[in-house]
């Protein structure tokens, strides 16, 4: 029996240390995988599609870790956690993907920098050159908005990534092969607590009916196609995102009626000068964000971390 | 004892010898076992305490989360703030085991009835100060829990087992962090020279004024909820930090740290007692922001919490 | 300085001294209302073993209690399975007749999830 007891332990904790952001592979997050441009893809194309996905994740995990210390217990402070931990990871490896596809994507770093390419990237670029939707910069608001964003963007990703899994870029092929687990999970989570919120007491309705509106009005910027996914999805390596829309429809419709929620009719947020998040064209959020987040790094550009 | 009708006094003294005898033979009280109240009082105490301070300790780290300076960094700090919300948890749980529940002692914390570790009424300045944490306050911890897998009470042992394998990975990213910031630049071997300046001190404070100062400490060992005394656990620290500050390429702020040949030891000036005392009982440097913070927090989610229990009440 | 008494720290607090006395650890309160309850966790941290208690987590619902303690017990490794079953669910035996101090609540493991055995040759880190 105590040999039970302590492999208990061992299972959990000893063998597989993927769960510990302590594990042993961190020096380069791509360390012998063939990152080879596949057969008719643009490294360019490849490199700015792979920010585009990269930048989502960094950004909204940003925003998730603020839950940290915050959330309405222990259990979803941990739960809150794991999720922003899982975009984080698929932000590096999306954002070293990008690196190796096209290193002049990279911004260009003091002489004898020991800065690695994919935090040149996430902490080195101006807001500009971020390519995510805006629907993942604005700030957290309470846990309804907070868990109403988590849903959109999750069925959004995870329906993103199933497709993605068969890209013909290996390298981000492998990448959404390991983040549909983790988003599907996501997805699960945030639906729950949709489903509760709506349905558990007239506050946390009143509540999540008022969130509804503020996370959708960034939702149709999900579907709307970019020229580099359309070139990306084209050459084979990324998704045209406007193919998406039937299914994660389907899903959060299906999320909806279970909550006995109607589903916002609210205008959409307009371009600025013609261009949104994909564009790099951004919330009056994102600047402030990355302010805070890029402020350690850039004031030591040849600092080891 | 308000809970329960005195045991008759043949019955008590029986009672008595039988967890006397647990206690002698190192053995483990569990929590259906006859308990003193004393012994239970100090253990919920001693448990809610720790709780409380792993709760606590999320805030100062997480205060730069936002600002890690690598993705790799990001990622180690978050899973570290969220490891003590897990030991906080386990924690809590083995306090429930004791008839205390977490959303009393929760109360507690915030009315500013129970108290939780004074380290963590230290500001965090700079990134480095993440490191140290990790190196210094967590090491202190270390040597303060390491003890408490062994302690009598099953529960707390149990949930203190794989707390410590957890804070072991603490530390050593932490002194990692240190070590690499070393390697950097001049700037950055300031900020982690700065820091260790800054919490070397509350560190030594972390293990309680000496034991001349602690009336109760001989009543907690003789239970065995305690396995060591204030002095013997800093002594130990300080040697095995003092090594790895010359490792660091740090300077240890004491002018009084020596090596004591004689003792096989090293001798060490004392920590500001009055400074401690004063920490305590509210005035440190955050103490209204940490309990502002938890109670924030905890007030903001009231409304998602009776969410979920009206949702379960209806699907029940 | 308005508490004049000497006071007692240990630094059993696990990260550092906390006072001792004056403290309250009152037994029996009622849990504060809206609480959710208790559950306890069983994992099979691998084929072939038990389901084994790893410790306890509060949940509004089955459902969950399943998220959460994957969530907090699991880290979500794949190929765990995991049991949740509401503490107040459980009917336990009494090792010893004689327990008064639990004896009003003596059906009630509510008061008393326990954590699984470790031998005591476990290394500490």
């Amino acid at each position: 029996m105590t040999d039970d007891h302590d492999s208990v332990y061992d299972g959990l904790l000893g063998e597989d240390d993927s769960h510990w952001a302590f594990g042993t592979s961190f020096e380069d997050p791509l360390a012998g995988v063939d990152t080879t441009i596949p057969d008719g893809a643009d490294p360019a194309t490849l490199a700015t599609y792979c920010l585009m996905l990269g930048d989502d994740a960094l950004v909204y995990s940003h925003r998730l870790s603020q839950w940290a210390s915050n959330a309405p217990d222990l259990e979803d402070d941990i739960a809150l956690a794991n999720t922003a931990l899982d975009l984080l990871g698929q932000a590096r490896l999306l954002l070293a993907r990008a690196a190796a596809a096209d290193p002049s994507a990279v911004p260009a770093m003091p002489e004898g920098s020991p800065v690695p390419a994919e935090d040149s990237l996430a902490f080195f670029r101006d807001e500009p050159a971020f390519r995510n939707l805006r629907f993942v910069e604005p700030e957290n608001g309470d846990f309804a908005v907070t868990i109403a964003r988590l849903l959109v963007f999750s069925t959004y990703r995870l329906a993103l990534l199933e497709r993605l899994a068969s890209s013909s870029d290996p390298v981000l092929s492998a990448i959404a092969a390991k983040g549909v687990k983790e988003v599907a999970y996501h997805r699960t989570y945030a639906g729950r607590w949709f489903v509760t919120l709506a349905q558990g007491t007239p506050e946390s309705r009143r509540r999540l009916e008022a969130a509804l509106p503020l996370v959708w009005r960034h939702h149709d910027e999900l579907f709307a196609t970019h020229p580099v996914e359309a070139d990306a999805a084209a050459q084979g390596v990324g998704v045209d995102p406007a193919g998406l829309a039937g299914e994660v429809g389907a899903v959060l419709d299906q999320v909806l009626a279970t909550a006995g929620v109607e589903r916002p009719e609210v205008p959409s947020a307009g371009p600025v000068a013609g261009g949104r998040g994909r564009d790099g064209r951004h919330t009056e959020h994102l600047s402030r964000l990355l302010a805070e987040m890029q402020s350690v790094a850039r004031a030591h550009p040849r600092g080891q971390w | 004892m308000t809970v329960t009708d005195p045991a008759p006094d043949a019955a008590a003294a029986e009672l008595q010898e039988q967890f006397d005898a647990v206690i002698a033979r190192h053995d483990r009280v569990e929590p259906r076992d006859w308990m003193p109240e004393k012994y239970r009082a100090t253990l919920v105490r001693q448990i809610a305490q720790h709780a409380h301070s792993e709760i606590i300790g999320m805030q100062p780290e997480g205060n730069w989360i936002t600002r890690a300076p690598s993705l790799r960094r990001k990622a180690t700090l978050l899973a570290k703030v969220q490891d003590e919300a897990g030991h906080g948890l386990y924690l809590y749980s083995a306090a429930e085991t004791l008839g205390a529940s977490r959303g009393e002692l929760t109360e507690k914390l915030i009315s500013g009835k129970q108290k939780y570790s004074s380290i963590f009424n230290y500001p965090t300045l700079s990134y480095a100060d993440v490191g140290t944490i990790g190196w210094l306050v967590d090491g202190a911890a270390i040597c303060n829990q390491v003890p408490l897998c062994r302690t009598s009470y099953g529960p707390y042992g149990r949930s203190m087992i794989r707390i410590c394998k957890e804070e072991s990975f603490h530390q050593r990213q932490g002194y990692e962090l240190l070590m690499t910031m070393m390697r950097g630049t001049d700037e950055q071997r300031a900020m982690v020279q700065e820091s260790v300046d800054r919490f070397w001190w509350p560190a030594l404070m972390m293990f309680g004024p000496p034991d001349a100062d602690s009336p109760n400490t001989a009543q907690s060992m003789a239970w065995g909820i305690k396995r060591d005394t204030n002095d013997d656990l800093r002594q130990k620290f300080v040697d095995m930090s003092v090594p790895q500050a010359e490792r660091l390429g740090v300077t240890l702020p004491d002018p009084d740290l020596r090596w004591n040949a004689e003792r096989g030891a090293h001798d060490f000036g004392q920590p500001d007692w009055d400074e401690f005392m004063a920490v305590v009982k509210g005035g440190g440097p955050c103490n209204a922001e940490r309990i502002a913070h938890r109670k924030r927090a905890h007030d903001d989610g009231a409304w998602v919490r009776e969410a979920a229990s009206a949702f379960a009440a209806k699907g029940a | 300085m308005p508490d004049s008494q000497p006071e007692d720290f240990a630094a059993d607090g696990g990260h550092g001294a906390v006072p001792l006395d004056g403290v309250p650890t009152a037994l029996g309160e009622q849990p504060p209302s809206g609480e959710w309850p208790l559950y306890e966790v069983f994992v099979r941290g691998k084929r072939g073993l038990n389901h084994v208690h790893v410790g306890s987590l509060h949940a509004a619902d089955d459902t969950m209690a399943v998220h959460h303690a994957r969530d907090v017990y699991t880290r979500r490794n794949e190929g765990v399975s995991i049991w949740v079953v509401r503490a107040d669910a459980i009917t336990a035996s009494s090792p010893d007749e004689k327990d008064p101090m639990f004896a009003p609540a003596g059906d009630k493991v509510y008061r008393h999830p326990t954590f699984y055995d470790i031998p005591d040759d476990v290394p500490h880190m």
